[in-house]
């Protein structure tokens, strides 16, 4: 397709500003010596420049899109409908307080249902997005081990099983990070836990369900372990999806938590987001929480916060969607959700699980992860050229090569929106990839076929990208 | 797979070349094919002190990205900087493609010669 400067021409238009009403003001030194290449195109070219792109992509509203650990369930458009209403839409944050008692209803509501949720006794909504989650919920421990003049706590743990956010989120908020190894079962290591912790220990990071999708039948004795030693522990709330409602971070001995809005409570996610990860945390952290806490209809900033980690009150109207989710499927539809994403998953591994090795055959959670490491050494076929060929199926790939601890791995979580048809059509296409790839592995390289791009070169595209246009003047 | 008798190895895929007094360090012709095409290598600076067994550089590839540990507690004497420029070398010519020359040598991790690494690889697989 044509990129949008291609369509571009000098003097086309689309904007008709309305007549100005106040006084005209210039600076008498322009901040920039020439004006900015913006695109100039009429209302069509604009339009159709938006829809060729949206063919060319793909979403939760294309079909199914079983992508591990990131739960893209649907987004239902009564979220949308109620964070469009002018009264959200049209605040200024520095609204008198009086004129914003409503917006101010929105985050306390949200605040004490995420905190029942999770087990958690205060939370800010200002970070951004789930990493930024993470990085503020550490920020909380360093500010109560510094509190208590315990600056030695230095070290932040995280088994070899995690999320990739979270050895980066620890290095950013200045922890050293100390890897630990799963056991055979992708769970803590207990004796590796006991040998890990001590007096440096600042605390732990873990996700529960794990990210093979398997609860931690240890977990009490974990963050036991973790405390005795004088650390606190840390849940990435990724992996809540399969646990909402059911089992609370708050009851397992978390102190401090994040959560992705963007994937367990339904607002959209990627491209279509932005997201917001709120940090929990018990009532002994909640002085240290950054921002401001809507608290009885008014702003309050906690005694010895951390500061701000965004501007305001973070991404306000994903909290709007958040809410009208929660309230949409009230308090019995917490733990059903919960309760249909892992029916969901298991049906899927159920019916796979003859083909596809699985890394580990117990009963999942909410995704599960099927190791292709076999298929790769017998015939060559890598995780990869699955992924690849079920693009031309109209399905989106799961998570490939994570976690990292399960080689040439594919992780599928269908998530509770889904349909029996729709899983029972994704099987059938898992299926009838697998015998495409024992019979004639030799094309599987050669997938996919029919999407707009077939396989875009990723290693020169990491070794020399190309991130802007390059006008021809 | 390419094991050359000169080199010494680690358990977790990096080779060793001695040269007088100090030592040349890279990543393993097996350690570069389980990673596949890299794309960027991240390296100490002149000066550094290393740690052995402790990682001292990392090293992203399409898939991942992965740290690379020391052989030995020492001092960086040289960094190979044209390595961070064209990191495809690393694939290309694994034991020409080192990361640092490491001075001061103090304390090594347990080595293997190229035969028992080999051996060791072999059982990873």
């Amino acid at each position: 397709m044509k990129l949008v400067f291609e369509r571009s021409r000098a003097g086309r238009k689309t904007a008709y500003f309305p007549a100005l009403d106040v006084p005209a003001w210039k600076p008498e030194t322009p901040l920039r010596a020439e004006a900015p290449r913006l695109p100039e195109l009429p209302e069509t070219e604009v339009d159709r420049h938006y829809t060729e792109l949206s063919k060319q992509t793909y979403g939760v509203n294309n079909g199914f899109y079983p992508l591990g650990s990131c739960t893209m369930k649907y987004n239902p458009k009564i979220n949308e409908d109620m964070a469009a209403l002018p009264g959200f839409t049209g605040l200024h944050p520095l609204q008198p307080m009086e004129t914003v008692q409503g917006a101010l209803q929105v985050m306390e509501d949200i605040e004490k249902y995420l905190c029942e949720i999770t087990g958690m006794d205060a939370m800010t909504l200002q970070p951004a997005a789930g990493a930024h989650g993470e990085f503020t919920g550490l920020l909380l421990i360093k500010a109560y081990h510094k509190s208590r003049g315990d600056e030695k706590r230095t070290k932040i743990i995280v088994p070899d099983s995690a999320h990739g956010t979270n050895p980066a989120s620890a290095a950013m908020a200045g922890f050293e990070v100390i890897s630990i190894d799963s056991d055979a079962h992708g769970f803590v290591d207990l004796d590796a836990l006991r040998q890990a912790v001590g007096e440096n220990t600042a605390g732990l990071m873990l996700t529960n369900p794990n990210t093979v999708g398997l609860f931690d039948p240890h977990i009490l004795e974990i963050t036991q372990i973790v405390h005795e030693a004088g650390g606190l522990c840390y849940y990435d709330g990724a992996n809540l999806n399969a646990v909402m409602g059911i089992a609370r971070p708050g009851d397992m001995g978390f102190d401090v938590v994040h959560l992705n809005l963007h994937k367990t409570f339904s607002t959209p996610h990627g491209g279509g987001g932005p997201g917001s990860g709120p940090s929990g945390c018990k009532a002994f952290l909640a002085e240290f929480l950054p921002g401001m806490r809507a608290v009885d209809g008014k702003l309050e900033r906690a005694s010895r916060s951390i500061g701000d980690v965004r501007g305001f009150y973070g991404n306000f109207l994903v909290v709007v969607k958040a809410l009208t989710y929660i309230l949409t499927i009230g308090a019995a539809g917490v733990p059903e959700t919960a309760a249909n994403a892992v029916l969901n998953a298991n049906y899927m591994k159920e019916k796979l699980k003859d083909l596809y090795p699985m890394a580990y055959d117990h009963v999942c959670m909410h995704e599960f992860v099927m190791s292709l490491e076999q298929m790769k050494k017998e015939n060559g076929v890598t995780a990869m050229d699955i992924a690849k060929a079920l693009l031309d199926g109209g399905i989106h790939p799961p998570t490939m090569y994570f976690p990292l601890i399960v080689h040439e791995a594919l992780m599928v979580e269908p998530t509770e929106t889904e349909t029996k048809e729709t899983l029972d059509e994704a099987v059938a296409l898992f299926r009838q990839i697998h015998e495409e790839a024992l019979r004639h592995p030799e094309i599987m390289a050669e997938k996919p076929e029919k999407t707009p791009i077939r396989r875009p070169d990723e290693v020169l595209a990491a070794r020399s990208p190309v991130i802007r246009y390059a006008f021809e003047d | 797979m390419n094991f050359p008798k000169d080199l010494q190895y680690t358990r977790t895929h990096e080779w060793i070349r001695y040269q007088g007094d100090s030592a040349y360090i890279g990543i393993t012709d097996y350690a570069q094919d389980q990673l596949g095409d890299l794309v960027f290598v991240n390296l100490p600076e002149e000066g550094d002190e290393l740690m052995a067994g402790e990682p001292f550089a990392d090293v992203e590839s399409v898939k991942a990205v992965s740290d690379v540990n020391a052989p030995v507690t020492g001092v960086v004497e040289e960094v190979n900087e044209e390595l961070a420029d064209a990191p495809e070398a690393m694939n290309e010519d694994p034991y020409e493609a080192w990361f640092v020359k490491v001075g001061e040598i103090s304390a090594t991790v347990e080595l293997m010669d190229a035969e028992a690494y080999e051996a060791f690889v072999a059982e990873e697989e």
